[in-house]
């Protein structure tokens, strides 16, 4: 695998590993991936040392655009960080639900920029109009992505004639365990950066931007290992220690990308042509249980080695996966409930764009509430989404190990363009 | 330019180290910016003196609400001494709806707050003293025995307070921050349920910061309407909100015990304060203090 990859060292812009990161640690309860991540990847070796490259060529903590034709945040390259906000508009009126996005607009596009918000950041006499926590930070590669859910179009704004018919309520999957603090909301913004204060500050600035007119709902942070912890830029590891992530298809690749993430003219309302559904699931790994599992069921469970991450019965982690090959005993190696095989029979393709998280203990139990914070984006989450969890919530071992406890479904605008606001092509 | 060098030359004259204060200065990102509304940075004193009537209203409504909370606060102490502890707890919270709707003042004065207001834990225990050392023996002791010198003392500190009301010289920067104190105030401790944490009579001195908020706002509000008609009017529906909410805890004449609120309840009232707390805080900025 090494020798091909150093054949193909054309200069493709995005590096191996913004492509791995791409790929996310997500996976935990979903499509661990079947296709391998070494068909992913072709650029030359060398080049993933380096944590620059990315689409615009700008430093690990440079600035992405804002304006565009889709939002940035879907198809970039995940970042090292994520806070995820959603929120419940809490006025009535139509006119100030479009002031809240024209406001969030010109604030997001000065936040992605690294500048200070307002005027008033040297007045005495007057609360400061930035935070302030940011002043000084580079732009650390900020992405803003918003989306409404499904209450946005309930009777409060008359725009029930608007909704698209696939965006609603998730439906429930075999061994839920769904909290209200973690599910739903009337919009969702996932901020990202290679820095937590930067992507904490951009959060926190649009919801106070935000009061008045909508109220937090409920918020989760998440994390993956950073560029400076893993320079070799290998496949990020999971909580649960595996090699995670690789099914994701190539963002590098247009007509893919309109295949599997942008949601099309004809598919629905005209206001989504460009947009794509952005599927948010907090799911919580039984940290303690995983734990006193001994590593061969583990590895039965993923269906692939922990420390190299090939799968059963293969040497390396790229090596293609195969569903057929049995033991002397005439057993399957890679078990029929296995994480990998499920995923791969499964079939369909989303973008995941996960991160791990922790939040501290579950003050009922005094264990760790830690996990995955599973973001993922499709075209037609009725097409894709719903049936593939479906699958893996049915039939994957990994379920014994983990509990969804959040999860929320937005549909995220397409692109805005420069004097557009978010959500102008609905509102 | 000249007001904002005047503005400077203020800033100096208060011996704060200020830096950057320059009209070409190039962080001047104008997005995000809840309104568009010409700062006028005049000189503070110019605004007093335009504003001198609001002032000298907002000084008389302390006094008057001073006046009364010592009315009401020797019911309350007399309940206490004669040992009637039913008259002394139906008596506790509007007595202390007084104090709270002009509680910046009160703090402003000196250290009458933690005389009158401290909670356990607020100050060392030998001082602790006031209301809600006398509401924790009313409702976890059930007994006012031994509560007759702090009553005495709660007293007469409510009397000092009311002596130095007269020299206290209220500015519209007090006015503006204190409006926002008001609401900080319930933001920190009353939503929480930690003010009374045993008489549960939170929702009292709620409602009655809010007022203490809205008699400021309402002093202010010809100034800023004419200043800023679209922030005076964010201002007048947020409190109407909030004012909604809180009229669906009254219960006879006063309010439900904070131990009936769910935690739904809490977060809807919070979110609410929140929501008129911020326009609220953009007050000053409009009235150029």
């Amino acid at each position: 695998m090494a020798a091909k990859r150093k054949q193909d060292s054309d200069n493709r812009a995005i590096s191996r590993r913004d492509l791995l990161k791409m790929a996310g640690i997500g996976g935990a309860g979903l499509l661990l991936g079947g296709a391998g991540v070494g068909a992913l990847f072709k650029s030359n070796q060398d080049s993933s040392t380096s944590a620059s490259a990315s689409p615009t060529n700008s430093s690990y903590h440079g600035e992405l655009p804002f304006y565009g034709e889709h939002q940035a945040g879907i198809i970039t390259p995940a970042q090292d960080f994520v806070v995820f906000a959603s929120f419940d508009l809490t006025t009535s009126s139509i006119d100030e639900v479009r002031k809240l996005f024209k406001d969030w607009t010109a604030a997001a596009s000065v936040i992605t920029q690294g500048g200070m918000l307002g005027e008033d950041n040297e007045n005495l006499n007057v609360p400061p109009s930035d935070t302030g926590e940011a002043a000084g930070l580079q732009p650390s590669k900020t992405t803003l992505t918003f989306g409404v859910g499904p209450s946005f179009f309930d009777e409060r704004f008359g725009l029930a004639d608007r909704k698209p018919a696939e965006l609603q309520d998730l439906p429930s999957f075999n061994g839920d365990a769904l909290r209200k603090e973690w599910v739903g909301g009337d919009i969702g913004v996932q901020a990202c950066a290679n820095d937590m204060q930067v992507a904490f500050r951009a959060i926190r600035n649009l919801t106070r931007i935000a009061r008045g007119k909508a109220a937090l709902r409920w918020i989760q942070e998440g994390f993956q290992r950073t560029s400076g912890a893993d320079p070799s830029g290998g496949t990020a590891r999971n909580l649960m220690g595996f090699k995670d992530g690789t099914g994701n298809p190539d963002v590098t690749d247009a007509a893919k990308m309109n295949e599997v993430v942008w949601t099309q003219a004809g598919d629905g309302p005209q206001w989504m042509a460009g947009g794509s559904y952005m599927v948010v699931r907090r799911i919580r790994i039984r940290i303690e249980v995983w734990d006193r599992s001994t590593l061969g069921e583990q590895e039965a469970t993923f269906g692939r080695y922990r420390a190299s991450g090939a799968p059963l019965g293969s040497e390396q982690e790229f090596d293609p996966i195969d569903l057929e090959k049995k033991d002397d005993k005439g057993k399957p190696v890679i078990p029929m409930d296995a994480h990998i095989r499920v995923a791969k029979e499964n079939g369909v393709q989303i973008l995941r764009r996960s991160y791990s998280y922790s939040s501290g203990l579950d003050t009922r139990t005094g264990q760790l509430d830690a996990g995955l914070l599973f973001v993922a984006f499709n075209r037609s989450v009725a097409k894709q989404f719903i049936p593939m969890q479906r699958m893996l919530a049915a039939s994957d071992r990994l379920n014994e190990y983990i509990e969804h406890n959040g999860s929320a479904l937005f549909a995220c605008f397409p692109g805005v363009k420069e004097g557009g606001w978010i959500g102008d092509t609905l509102l | 330019m000249k007001a904002r060098l005047m503005f400077a030359s203020l800033v100096l004259a208060m011996s704060v180290v200020f830096t950057g204060c320059s009209s070409d200065s190039k962080e001047t990102e104008t997005a995000a910016k809840p309104a568009d509304t010409a700062q006028t940075a005049s000189d503070s004193s110019d605004l007093n003196a335009k504003l001198k009537d609001v002032l000298e209203q907002y000084r008389q409504f302390s006094i008057e609400q001073s006046d009364q909370f010592i009315v009401e606060t020797e019911k309350f102490v007399a309940a206490v001494k004669s040992g009637d502890l039913e008259q002394a707890k139906a008596l506790y919270a509007p007595t202390r709806m007084y104090y709270e709707r002009i509680e910046p003042i009160a703090e402003a004065l000196g250290n009458f707050d933690p005389d009158i207001d401290a909670r356990d834990g607020d100050v060392e225990a030998a001082d602790w003293r006031g209301f809600h050392r006398i509401e924790k023996s009313l409702w976890e002791d059930k007994q006012t025995a031994g509560m007759e010198a702090f009553a005495d003392r709660l007293l007469s500190d409510v009397k000092s307070l009311r002596a130095l009301m007269e020299t206290v010289e209220v500015d519209t920067a007090m006015l503006t921050t204190g409006a926002v104190e008001l609401l900080n105030e319930v933001s920190s401790t009353k939503v929480t349920g930690e003010e009374e944490r045993y008489s549960h009579t939170d929702m009292y001195d709620f409602v009655a910061n809010v007022e203490g908020a809205k008699k400021i706002y309402e002093l202010l509000k010809p100034e800023l309407a004419s200043q800023d008609a679209a922030l005076d009017q964010s201002i007048g529906e947020k409190f109407t909100a909030l004012e909604a909410l809180l009229a669906k805890y009254k219960s006879g004449d006063g309010y439900v015990l904070f131990t009936e609120l769910k935690e739904d309840n809490t977060r809807e009232l919070s979110q609410a304060l929140d929501a008129l707390a911020e326009p609220l805080s953009q007050m000053g900025k409009a009235l150029g203090v």
